[in-house]
């Protein structure tokens, strides 16, 4: 393999300066003993403190894990049988239509995916709170699990089933016990993707949402409307960690398996 | 009952059962709003006049069909010209990501094998966390005071401050730093599997490094730059947040003017009327790329 020129990493050192440098100030400023930005008062944890007593802030965040839990769950269920019947069931009617109506949330604006789910809870009139926002975030996410398990899928040996269904097995036993678990990589994956969209989601909660269900996203935007504050750094720097720690462990664990594999 | 039967009935199920979801949670909802486009504001909660009768009266829908909002949409300026102005910074985040996007994803792929995973790993890592913490974290940037302001002076350029939050050049900062991933990921996944072969023939054939780039690297990774950009370009039309937190009074984007119809004015028909000719704006580039990729095939 050849050296990489003085030009590529300079590119890489730009490139990645610029994705890393504005979270690095981010992260550094929420040990920041003074409340002005432009000041380093000293090391703190002082606003980690003032954080853990942030009722609103907490309760947010509580409601958010369950809906993210949830809305993920489904979404992967029905991402996983979505991606089953694009791949297993050639044609069937509607296709076109089926796989549209999968891909479309992908590209939807999220502005326009909130609120026609808004018009639709209010035409049947729901309760709007925590299962209409949950009911959002598995359409939406079930277009990206379906994607993920697809991938999986084009590629999958086919004969494991046969040879599962010629000894007997009925089709939903060779799905549980030959198909899911060869899948199951790709369907974790899914489960973390529609998880992280669902946490991440300020528009589409904001539209389907009501009183009373008031998610992380939503009390963040409203702390950010008001200006910066080292409270709302600790709280980010929070969640950086939380990301980081599981995106890293889990590229770990798939290299591990390839490993394993190869 | 057979087996094949009930094999048969378990795979309909797989195909119902999420069809089902999204027959009522996608299609149900945008025949909504293209009713609700079409209908006159009221000052009822809903606020929107004709309500919801059921799907059986054709005629009556026909005649109560209401071009009110789309004439508005047409006549006042703000409308257009915010959605002239969404693609236009939808197109120029594009172009900046590409700029960014490819010495990176190039020297990504170009990079030892062993450090690859790595370095991908950390190119998604940002993609990983909040959206919001990212656009947050411009905001102290930014704004007057700020960091930048702080190291600028620490560098010994004093100055008035750069007062560069709230203003377009902030927005697309924003959208090209939250959207910079979108662009690397597909971009490295057509450079990696790049045949230097290629280059080194090109090489021994006389071509000079720049020569052998633009005539084999670039017109071989043009499907990731495509991929790219449309990841890219697509939801950067429709983006509320960064405009919203980081924009100012000039920078009305699309989402933000739905946003605000919906939320401040309260005008659901109209929300909905500027929520139809987005996806009208948003469908015709997808058209092009399909028709465009179709007839690369065709061509291959």
């Amino acid at each position: 393999m050849k050296k990489l020129g003085p030009g590529l990493i300079l590119a890489l050192i730009l490139g990645f300066a610029f994705l890393y440098l504005p979270i690095v100030t981010l992260i550094a400023y929420s040990f920041n003993a003074s409340r002005l930005v432009t000041v380093w008062g000293g090391f703190s944890l002082h606003w980690y403190g003032a954080l853990m007593r942030n009722e609103p802030l907490l309760d947010a965040a509580w409601l958010s894990m369950r809906l993210g839990f949830v809305s993920a769950t489904l979404a992967t269920a029905l991402g996983t049988l979505a991606a089953l019947a694009l791949a297993r069931h050639g044609r069937f009617l509607g296709r076109t239509l089926f796989s549209g109506m999968v891909l479309a949330p992908l590209v939807m604006p999220e502005v326009v995916t909130g609120l026609s789910l808004l018009l639709l809870f209010v035409a049947v009139d729901v309760e709007r709170g925590f299962w209409t926002v949950t009911a959002a975030h598995a359409t939406f996410g079930l277009g990206f699990a379906c994607i993920v398990v697809q991938s999986r899928l084009a590629g999958f040996d086919r004969s494991l089933e046969e040879a599962a269904q010629d000894l007997g097995a009925t089709p939903f036993v060779t799905f549980w016990t030959v198909t899911l678990p060869l899948i199951w990589p790709a369907v974790a994956a899914a489960w973390m993707l529609a998880f992280t969209l669902s946490l991440d989601d300020l528009v589409i909660a904001s539209f389907t949402t009501g009183p009373g269900a008031t998610t992380l996203p939503m009390r963040l935007y409203s702390a950010v409307k008001l200006g910066v504050s080292p409270e709302i750094n600790a709280a980010c720097t929070i969640m950086i960690a939380a990301v980081a720690v599981v995106v890293i462990a889990a590229s770990l664990l798939l290299k591990r398996e390839q490993l394993n594999a190869g | 009952m057979s087996a094949a039967a009930s094999a048969k009935r378990l795979g309909r199920l797989v195909v119902a059962v999420p069809y089902l979801w999204l027959v009522l949670f996608f299609l149900a909802p945008f025949a909504i709003v293209l009713r609700m486009a079409f209908s006159q504001s009221a000052m009822a909660l809903p606020p929107y006049a004709p309500h919801w009768a059921g799907l059986g009266q054709i005629g009556d829908f026909l005649s109560q069909l209401d071009f009110e909002n789309f004439r508005l949409l047409g006549d006042d300026a703000l409308y257009w010209e915010s959605y002239l102005y969404s693609l236009r910074i939808a197109g120029l985040t594009t172009i900046f990501a590409l700029a960014i996007g490819y010495p990176l994803a190039y020297a990504m792929a170009s990079a030892p094998s062993r450090w690859r995973g790595v370095l991908l790993v950390f190119v998604i890592l940002p993609f990983w966390t909040s959206f919001l913490i990212r656009v947050y974290a411009w905001i102290g940037i930014l704004r007057p005071e700020g960091l930048l302001d702080a190291g600028l002076s620490l560098l010994g350029i004093e100055g008035e401050p750069l007062r560069l939050l709230n203003t377009e050049t902030a927005v697309l900062l924003g959208m090209v730093y939250s959207y910079l991933p979108f662009m690397v990921l597909p971009l490295f996944a057509t450079l990696e599997k790049l045949d230097r072969g290629l280059l080194e023939a090109a090489a021994d054939l006389g071509a000079t490094p720049l020569k052998a780039f633009l005539t084999v690297t670039l017109p071989l990774s043009l499907p990731g730059v495509l991929a790219g950009s449309a990841l890219v370009f697509i939801p950067a039309v429709g983006e509320f947040v960064i405009p919203d937190l980081l924009g100012g009074p000039d920078t009305n984007m699309i989402g933000k003017v739905l946003w605000n119809e919906f939320f401040s004015n309260r005008d659901w028909p109209l929300a909905s009327a500027v929520a139809v000719v987005l996806l009208v704006v948003l469908v015709l580039p997808l058209v092009l790329l399909q028709r465009a990729r179709l007839r690369r095939e065709m061509a291959a």
